[in-house]
């Protein structure tokens, strides 16, 4: 987007007097029907943005109604670190009354509100924003001719925020010759004349609506990869596969069923496969049967499928055998609010199985690390002979970020399944090592042939009601899990290394975390943030972190419960008994805001011009000057 | 617990006999139907001969399902129920496994029946044998799926009054592609029908009727001879023209089968059905690489996660 853009249409030429004006970013809110395709909007700007070096994050929401009803996109694009996607928006564009009624409040004083003048009236004496009434519907059809009725009404508003914003008409629209690639010419032309229509649409208070991004900090570091732009589902499905993952099972559930899609129709080329079972037991079950055969298999759901997981879930740790188990957190309990984020299974993934489970449980902080996450869940199940639950979550699931490329000839694993004869003194359970399976299909020199068992068993895996033998395994399962522990680095931390407060975040409050943080250190207050991936076990050396810190305010999204701590920061507090640590907790199904971070922190530590700041809402970068 | 009888290791290409293959001293009461189902199985893995690292015996939870622990192969025992979706995964997983599911009525009828029919119309490569002993036995006589209305149980002390399932009719209805039965008593019979079932290109089930004498004394007597009872045999069609092999049994005829599901108790016994045409689940996800490889050109794996990426870009 840096790159300035020849202007291709007549209505073009008339920006020659005006000059861009400079801004960081911006957060842009399309809010329409889920039919308006509202959603490739953003995925154009998205990739877009992913090839203009810039960062950039999106923020949907789907009804939950199946088809129809309101739908928003929210983009926020600019240069440099997108942390978060932006608590309010700097410009709304509004489909219908019921968008501009439902989200007018979203918007920054100073912002545009974009609406269509054929179906919304917004309210007059509304002095706020700069208005621009479009009728987007009627211009719409009035381009593509009569067929196609409105359909394109979003291609048309593609181009008017590329003209608003100075974007790089070539890129977009090679964009859109790839989105449509492979269909009807049709169906290419009018994107292109929806798009070209609302790049050209003449309206004189447009003219000063003009802006570009800055030119991208080249003290950034880039690791020089081109940058990729997918959702953090798919994200977590292609770790999967570059972590050696060949074999899954899965049933449908929101917002999990997009990950097993992915997998189902790519792992055929991998020479893998993906079953659709008949429920969450079958799926879990399938999967250990999978791994059994000698390769690390994955499962996945929501809440409500975990909860059927479970009595399984005790097997593979019993048994020890390796699996990944996805929780695409949603809200709860039971059905709860299946489309809204929630981060209130963290208990569940840690002690959620009848008897001692000595598990592992990873968070990750945003789309990238949802592909790294993967990997590292499948690398630790395979080396520690261990279930690994993957706690993501809604809000990551289907939130579009770009990130660099990940060097996949560096990282790729060629997961080769170990069938060599065994030696005489095969011990599928060893007291004194990590269990390493013996696949179907491997001779035992021995010419004895191993069980796995979620009985407990001796270390030849023979059932054992031995009590002294109970304990040592269990200290087995439990060390195993410890020795881990010792191997895991350091939570990212950053900001002061002592002071009034530590803000402590755990899987996607990562970016509203970094900037609450900023925040809070603007006001003169010492600071730090420190984020946590590794859920369970907890890295050590907490205890010194931590007491540095007159306040650690855990933030998360689940509730405060019977004892007034979120989830983590009732592990925090077990762990390392430290009664400074306090939470900050909240269940409306929707991700942090920046300003409900702040809020928090200023509450905890006492800091009443911290707390009255938040209330007063910061202008929009568009605003008029 | 362990027999810990040391054998010395069979070079690759011994012969399997019941020695090798014997495991654990078997946990059962003395007399327990289940004894005779085992000594049927080394008999039948005699007789096929399999490479030993490649048969896989599986089971759930109950009596029936300690029978891993007892045959010396690769093998497990899960949770109750949910056997069949774990063999599911390791012959789809690994296609030249021969695995073998057992388990009991409960397992398999009652907590799993569910993963019954799915795994059973998915046509997945394996062989279920389901020890039907009409009453839960490690759980000390509670009702079963099986058991007859007005049978005394734990669960159902004046007898119980809920009406069971036809195993038969439920196994022909699951799409099971080969479904057969058998009783303990018979060993010979038992070794027919579960060689059959192996040697079958998808998912074979044998109910075998396997009396539990501790918590239901003499439940299958009424198909034991010197019992005073009935042994019928089905008698399967032989295609010899002949006047005879009319009347006979056609296994490839499911709505025969299911007449014959429905003859009065104990009903026959034998092969009911048998399907050689439809494809295995495993054939079918073979075909689904082969043509996925075919469309990528057989790209290695890095240069297809790479392309992926870079539609991303
Ligand atoms: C989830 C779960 N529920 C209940 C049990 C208890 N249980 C173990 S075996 C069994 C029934 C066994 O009956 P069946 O499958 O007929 O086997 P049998 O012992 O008769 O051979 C039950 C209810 C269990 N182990 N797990
Ligand atoms: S309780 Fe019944 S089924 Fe179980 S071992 Fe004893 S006789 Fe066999
Ligand atoms: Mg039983």
């Amino acid at each position: 987007m840096v790159s300035p853009n020849t202007p291709e249409t007549p209505g073009g030429t008339e920006r020659s007097s005006v000059a861009p004006r400079s801004i960081k970013d911006v957060v842009i809110r399309l809010a329409g029907n889920s039919q308006d395709g509202i959603q490739a909007v953003g995925g154009f700007l998205a990739r877009l943005a992913g090839r203009s070096e810039q960062d950039v994050m999106t923020y949907m929401t789907i009804p939950s109604t199946i088809s129809g009803g309101p739908s928003i996109f929210q983009v926020r694009m600019g240069t440099g670190d997108i942390l978060s996607a932006g608590d309010r928006a700097d410009m709304l564009v509004a489909f219908y009354q019921h968008s501009y009624d439902a989200h007018v409040s979203s918007l920054r004083p100073g912002g545009v509100l974009l609406y269509d003048s054929d179906h919304v009236k917004p309210v007059e004496e509304d002095r706020r924003f700069t208005s621009v009434a479009c009728p987007i519907t009627s211009a719409t059809v009035e381009a593509l001719g009569g067929t196609a009725k409105d359909k394109g009404k979003n291609m048309f508003v593609l181009g008017l925020i590329a003209r608003i914003f100075d974007l790089d008409v070539a890129k977009l629209t090679t964009l859109i010759r790839e989105r449509f690639a492979g269909k009807n010419e049709d169906i290419v032309r009018n994107a292109l004349l929806g798009f070209d229509a609302g790049y050209a649409w003449p309206q004189n208070n447009l003219r000063d609506l003009f802006y570009r991004f800055e030119a991208i900090d080249q003290a950034v570091a880039r690791s020089g990869r081109p940058q990729i732009t997918l959702d953090g589902n798919s994200a977590i499905a292609y770790g999967f596969i570059a972590a050696g993952v060949r074999y899954g099972a899965g049933y449908p559930i929101t917002p999990w069923s997009s990950i097993m899609e992915t997998l189902r129709t790519e792992l055929p080329k991998y020479g893998g496969i993906f079953v659709q079972c008949e429920d969450e037991i079958a799926s879990i079950s399938t999967a250990l049967g999978f791994s059994y055969t000698g390769s690390v298999a994955i499962t996945g759901s929501a809440g409500p499928g975990l909860s059927l997981k479970m009595e399984a879930l005790s097997w593979a740790t019993m048994a020890e055998m390796p699996i990944v188990v996805v929780n695409v957190q949603r809200g709860g309990p039971s059905t709860g609010m299946p489309t809204n984020v929630e981060q209130s299974d963290l208990m569940q993934a840690i002690y959620g199985s009848h008897g001692d489970t000595p598990r592992v449980v990873l968070a990750p902080k945003n789309v990238e690390d949802c592909f790294y996450t993967a990997m590292e869940a499948v690398r630790i199940a395979r080396e520690y002979s261990t279930p690994v639950l993957l706690l993501t979550d809604q809000g990551l699931s289907s939130r579009i970020e770009a990130f660099d490329e990940p060097d996949l000839p560096k990282l790729m694993i060629d997961a080769k399944v170990d069938r060599s004869e065994r030696s005489a003194d095969f011990k599928p359970y060893p007291l004194d090592r990590v269990t390493r399976h013996a696949p179907a299909g491997s001779r035992i020199a021995s010419g004895k042939y191993p069980t796995v068992t979620g009985l407990e068993h001796d270390e030849l895996g023979h059932p054992t009601g031995s009590p002294k033998l109970h304990a040592q395994m269990n200290a087995k399962r439990r060390e195993k899990i410890k020795a881990l522990a010792a191997t895991l680095p350091a939570p990212e931390h950053s900001g002061e290394a002592e002071g009034d407060v530590l803000l402590v975040t755990w899987g996607s409050n990562w970016g509203p975390g970094r900037e609450a943080l900023a925040r809070v250190q603007a006001a003169g207050i010492k600071g730090g943030h420190m984020h946590i991936r590794h859920v369970h076990p907890l890295p050590n050396g907490l205890e010194a972190v931590f007491a540095r810190y007159r306040r650690i305010v855990v933030a998360e999204l689940n509730d405060e419960g019977v004892y007034g701590f979120g989830q983590l920061a009732l592990m925090l507090r077990a762990r390392l008994a430290n009664p400074a640590i306090v939470s900050v907790c909240k269940t409306d199904g929707l991700t942090f805001k920046v300003s409900e971070l702040v809020a928090g922190i200023a509450r905890h530590i006492g800091h009443a011009a911290l707390l009255e700041s938040v209330g007063t809402a910061r202008p929009s970068p568009l605003a008029a000057r | 617990m362990s027999s810990a009888v040391a054998t010395p290791p069979a070079p690759a290409g011994t012969p399997l006999t019941k020695k090798i293959l014997t495991a654990d001293h078997p946990t059962w009461c003395p007399g327990c139907g289940d004894f005779a189902v085992l000594a049927s199985f080394y008999r039948v893995l005699e007789k096929l001969q399999y490479p030993h690292e490649k048969i896989v015996t599986f089971a759930g939870i109950g009596c029936s399902s300690r029978f891993p622990y007892f045959v010396n192969t690769h093998g497990g025992h899960f949770i109750h129920g949910r056997a069949l979706p774990f063999a599911a995964g390791i012959s789809l997983g690994n296609d030249e496994l021969h695995v073998f599911v057992f388990g009991g009525d409960g397992d398999g009828f009652s907590i799993g029946g569910n993963h019954l029919t799915h795994t059973a119309r998915k046509n997945v490569r394996l062989t279920y044998v389901i020890m039907d002993n009409s009453v839960y036995g490690l759980t000390k006589k509670q009702t079963s799926p099986t058991s007859p209305i007005g049978f005394k149980s734990k669960t159902d002390p004046w007898g119980a009054i809920d009406q069971p399932i036809n195993p038969m009719r439920t196994l022909l209805n699951s799409g099971a592609t080969f479904v057969a039965r058998s009783h303990a008593t018979q060993v010979n019979h038992m070794t027919e029908m579960m060689l059959r079932a192996a040697r079958h290109d998808g998912f074979s089930v044998v109910e075998i009727l396997s009396e539990c004498v501790e918590f239901f004394e003499g439940a299958f007597d009424a198909a034991v001879p010197r019992k005073g009872g009935t042994w019928t045999l089905i008698d399967e069609k032989k295609n010899d023209h002949s006047p005879e092999d009319a009347q006979r049994h056609d296994p490839t005829d499911e709505v025969a089968a299911f007449k014959l599901a429905g003859q009065a108790w104990p009903g026959a016994f034998g092969v009911f059905y048998e399907n050689k045409s439809r494809a295995t689940k495993n054939a079918l996800e073979a075909d689904l690489i082969r043509k996925a490889k075919e469309r990528t050109k057989g790209a290695a794996d890095l240069a297809l996660l790479q392309s992926t990426f870079a539609k991303m870009r």
